[in-house]
């Protein structure tokens, strides 16, 4: 304790004087602004988006994204890995469903507001992941949304419901295919002699859901791959829980 | 005044780092460090912001207008979606050490065994 104490006190001191060498928030000096304002400025003229951090992220630094995709791609992979079924373990039912007693349904009220959140949730998920280049959005965000009504439907009903509506071979065939679909994406233009991830399709009028050329194409797959990625995390978590493991 | 935006973030980045040094449970502990993760989206945000700008979406204004910086809020669009992933790793990881060893306390985990 007392060394954490004098350890933070150090690196603390340390921090603050660092931070305290930039630049006061809201005022930015003109060598750490230039790049933002570039990009700002280029994102409508250039590539008929209307949203710079949509544009940021699947045009401008597109490589970087598809890094990022893939440490979680990874981390999914790496989730379901641990917690699969080992070969030793043999299945049970938990501890406290033993005796045959029953679990009670959920209430009424919860039913209700989970069915009917469902469709509005998917809707916006949808228009969520498919609007990235015109308003604030994209695959990441609109990925997390559709990941989220199989998650209400489990709370409105049974755990058998919600393997029925996201089966795991889907939800995985669905993961895989977003995390590729953008890594090809980006191959093609290697075949018309342009760079990796360059943006080569027609880029449309500003402000158009069919603008910004690739950017829409990569915004799904990533929507598929992130929607894809949590319902898997959510399967596997689930089956933890409704699941006893014995080591053998 | 101006800068404190910046010390809201050393003060998480600490008391993160105070909850992970003195954590008895491995799930307090990941929430803990996912707390000193969040102080790097303050650090770039605030690096980001600036008075008087608009949101980088340029719908309804001209293209011309000042806006915030966009790489920064692109950077933690995509870090607080992988932050989630990376947190479930390490709680699947929390999981199977309870089960191997019926124990959640990282000071009494004591040698891996193969």
């Amino acid at each position: 304790m007392a060394l954490f104490l004098v350890s933070a006190a150090v690196f603390g001191t340390i921090y603050v004087a660092a931070l305290a060498s930039l630049h006061p928030m809201g005022v930015a000096d003109a060598a750490s602004a230039s790049y933002g304002n570039r990009i700002n400025a280029a994102t409508v003229s250039e590539r008929h988006i209307t949203d710079a951090v949509t544009a940021v992220n699947f045009d401008f630094r597109g490589f970087d994204t598809l890094g990022e995709e893939f440490i979680m791609f990874a981390s999914v992979i790496g989730t379901i890995l641990l917690l699969r079924k080992h070969r030793d373990e043999s299945e049970g039912t938990p501890r406290d469903q033993k005796a045959g007693r029953e679990i009670s349904p959920p209430s009424d009220a919860v039913r209700v507001i989970s069915v009917s959140l469902a469709g509005m949730v998917v809707t916006f998920g949808i228009y969520i992941v498919t609007h990235g280049q015109v308003s604030p959005g994209g695959g990441f965000q609109g990925g997390v949304l559709l990941a989220a009504p199989p998650l209400l439907i489990y709370l409105a009903g049974e755990f058998q419901q919600f393997c029925r509506l996201a089966p795991r071979p889907l939800v995985e065939a669905g993961e895989a295919v977003g995390a590729a679909g953008y890594a090809i994406i980006g191959v093609i233009p290697l075949f018309l002699h342009a760079a990796y991830l360059y943006n080569f399709l027609p880029l449309g009028t500003p402000g158009d859901i069919f603008s910004g050329g690739t950017v829409a194409l990569i915004d799904l797959t990533v929507g598929l791959e992130v929607a894809g990625g949590f319902i898997v995390l959510l399967l596997a978590f689930l089956e933890e829980t409704l699941v006893r493991r014995d080591p053998a | 005044m101006s800068h404190l935006a910046y010390f809201v973030a050393a003060w998480l980045f600490l008391v993160g780092l105070y909850g992970v040094v003195t954590s008895r449970n491995m799930v307090h502990l990941i929430i803990c460090l996912s707390v000193v993760q969040s102080s790097t989206y303050v650090v770039l945000l605030t690096i980001g912001y600036r008075t008087g700008a608009a949101a980088p979406v340029f719908v309804d204004i001209p293209p011309s207008t000042p806006a915030v910086d966009p790489v920064v809020q692109a950077l933690m669009l995509t870090d607080i979606v992988v932050e989630v992933t990376v947190m479930a790793l390490l709680l699947a990881l929390a999981i199977l050490a309870h089960a191997r060893t019926g124990e959640l306390d990282p000071n009494r985990l004591g040698l891996m065994r193969g």
